[in-house]
């Protein structure tokens, strides 16, 4: 394995060594590909609304509005963070059904799926997961509705600042909309293997 | 008359593929219009910034790679090199062999693709089973990728309605909607039961160790949510300097491949999982593969070393749209594998060396391309060496020259052949010096008009 690792470094030095000025690094500000006045919004949360929206996502004010919405949909069974479900779990009624531990042979009974946001993108309506914050990887995705609820003071005004906040998580995922695909035929699907729902809530 | 491959492949598609790939290229041109130019004012100074940004990434790449395996050692990662495509196909198999590892689930990378990874594993008894919804029907079609962003951009929902039925898919039904339903049931089944999930990277940032994929379907997410083992496997050259290049290549990334602000999943990972979380891998490693790409950094074409895989040259080439993606016979098609495939072909490049003639330099590659790859001068390059190593797959289609080079050298004889050239509007195609024929076989030949810009210029001296 080290001799393939040798083998690579002196063809790469063999290949670079001809070059006398080999390009510089361009300096550049931080801001260079976020868009005009992304950064600017008075009011990150609404900013957010927006372009989440505009990718189909959805997003809720509060928790009252996303139960009447779950209960709308019939979306009664599902999974919540046992640590938020201390939180938010009174305002569901008795004819929800929330498990608090996900288990992975039941994937497919779970309608949806509840965890903490680590934080949200205002530019580009997206939401952030990390390990750290994420109780189950699995119960964010299988679902076919996933709720990140997050903290009003979580979100990002752009990908730069929220770039610069990656930390030292080792799975970061933004999510922006639900997932989808437009293998066929050019047609948009939306829920292809993740969440045919994306649902953020203040809380 | 025998033409160069790429045209005879081009001319036996049927008009229905030719439509599809016509149809769903030009559709990616025209959102990656729309992104970049309604949402930026000037998206051609970003693309020459990334641009920049990669040039500078490749040519110091002895500086970058030292310093990304440290972080990734650092971060928990295992770090393997393999210097070929048969080379990285053993360090899975080890990897499986080492975990007693049977099954693969595997996001969509063009480098298992190129390394032939899938054939390889099931010749030793492993599974390696395509998550991507359209890698997927590529797999049980037996079948290959003819695009790099949309893989099946060739196929109609018919063809895919039937190859579900026949791999016991359900019942024939071509609805899109019901497709995908379908595929999410059974995959999902597949990921709970595989050992590992194999992905590629799009960047790897070489100050956190951090790789960064891109989806929008959530296969990956699902590859690392379900499996205990990460492999992933990436090309030496998708390195960038800093985690703050991220931004810039994110934002132009979607935008140049699907004409999305972001795509739906943008993952940045970083090692095996946290403690505290119970889904997911427990190890991570990750294959620098060279295949190739160490001769394209020492050749004078490293430029497209700076590719991105955004798919944008091929929605926009005209060339593409006609002859589809398997004319070009090899993994990376359109503008971008004219250039690549060939220079990664190694001692193969004869054989490949006809495909950078399959463009007619319009130069619309280059100015789509997300960092700025200056596709048709390399191009150009790449035809004098095909030139030089006397590649035949090269010379098929051209006309013999012999004749138009002593004229072209020889004043006078240039001369008297302007004076005669008008005989040639009355001549009949057959009786034609072979380099007209060739010409006229496919396109009409305009009246002869030798003489014009000589006796232009006369009078133009004359008056001015
Ligand atoms: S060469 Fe440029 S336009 Fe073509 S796929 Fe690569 S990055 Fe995209």
């Amino acid at each position: 394995m080290s001799e393939s690792r040798e083998a690579i470094f002196s063809r790469i030095r063999g290949a670079l060594q001809p070059l006398h000025d080999r390009a510089p690094y361009p300096e550049y500000p931080d801001n260079v590909a976020t868009l005009a006045g992304a950064g600017a919004a008075a009011d990150l949360w609404t900013a957010f609304k927006v372009r989440t929206q505009l990718v189909n996502g959805l997003a809720f004010d509060n928790v009252a509005a996303l139960v009447d919405w779950l209960r709308e949909k019939k979306h009664l069974r599902g999974y919540c963070d046992p640590a938020l479900w201390a939180e938010i779990g009174g305002s569901f009624g008795d004819d929800f059904h929330v498990e608090r531990v996900f288990d992975r042979s039941q994937i497919d009974t779970y309608q949806f799926g509840i965890t903490h946001a680590a934080g949200a993108l205002a530019e580009t309506g997206s939401v952030i997961l990390k390990d750290a914050t994420t109780a189950s990887r699995l119960a964010a995705l299988a679902p076919w509705v996933h709720i990140a609820v997050l903290k009003r003071e979580q979100i990002f005004p752009d990908v730069a600042a929220a770039v610069r906040s990656l930390g030292s998580d080792p799975n970061v995922i933004w999510c922006t909309g639900p997932s989808k695909t437009a293998d066929v035929e050019g047609i948009l699907i939306q829920g292809v293997h993740g969440p045919g729902v994306q649902i953020t809530v203040l809380a | 008359m025998k033409y160069q491959q790429i045209d005879q492949y081009a001319a036996k598609i049927s008009q229905e593929k030719r439509a599809a790939v016509y149809d769903g290229s030009k559709s990616g041109y025209d959102s990656r219009l729309k992104a970049l130019f309604t949402q930026y004012q000037n998206p051609d100074d970003l693309r020459r910034l990334a641009g920049r940004i990669k040039q500078h990434t490749i040519e110091n790449l002895d500086t970058y790679l030292p310093q990304v395996e440290a972080r990734m050692q650092a971060n928990g990662v295992k770090v393997h090199w393999a210097t070929d495509g048969e080379a990285a196909c053993r360090e899975v198999l080890a990897i499986m062999q080492a975990r007693q590892a049977r099954k693969i689930v595997k996001a969509k990378t063009m480098v298992s693709e190129e390394i032939e990874l899938t054939p390889f594993l099931e010749k030793n008894g492993m599974e390696c089973l395509e998550t991507d919804l359209g890698e997927f029907i590529v797999q049980i079609g037996h079948d290959h990728p003819s695009h790099i962003v949309k893989p099946i951009i060739h196929k109609n929902r018919r063809e895919i309605a039937t190859l579900f039925e026949k791999n016991g898919l359900g019942d024939y039904n071509d609805e899109p909607e019901v497709i995908t339903r379908r595929a999410r049931q059974y995959l999902r089944q597949k990921y709970l039961e595989a050992d590992i999930g194999l992905t590629g990277a799009n960047f790897v940032s070489a100050e956190s160790g951090r790789i960064v994929l891109v989806t929008n379907e959530g296969n990956s997410r699902f590859c690392l949510a379900a499996t205990k083992v990460h492999i992933a496997l990436i090309g030496i050259e998708k390195i960038l300097p800093r985690d703050r290049d991220l931004a810039v290549f994110l934002n132009l990334l979607a935008r140049s491949g699907t004409g999305q602000q972001l795509t739906v999943y943008t993952e940045f990972i970083q090692g095996p999982r946290s403690a505290a979380q119970p889904d997911g891998p427990e190890e991570m490693h990750v294959i620098f593969v060279d295949n190739g790409r160490t001769d394209v950094l020492a050749s004078d074409c490293r430029e497209i070393l700076r590719c991105i895989r955004c798919g944008a040259c091929l929605n926009v080439c005209p060339v593409y749209r006609q002859a589809s993606g398997h004319a070009y016979r090899s993994v990376y098609p359109g503008p971008v594998g004219a250039v690549l495939s060939p220079l990664l072909a190694g001692k193969k490049f004869p054989e490949l060396a006809d495909l950078p003639k399959a463009s007619s330099l319009c130069g619309a590659c280059n100015e789509v391309c997300p960092v700025n790859i200056p596709i048709p001068d390399l191009l150009l390059r790449l035809r004098d060496r095909g030139k030089q190593e006397g590649s035949e797959a090269a010379a098929a289609g051209m006309p013999p020259m012999g004749g138009y080079a002593i004229l072209a050298s020889q004043p006078a004889a240039w001369k008297t052949a302007l004076a005669l050239g008008g005989i040639a509007n009355h001549v009949p195609t057959p009786l034609l010096p072979q380099a007209a024929k060739t010409w006229v076989e496919t396109r009409g030949l305009p009246p002869w008009r030798g003489g014009k810009f000589r006796a232009w210029m006369k009078n133009h001296r004359k008056t001015s």
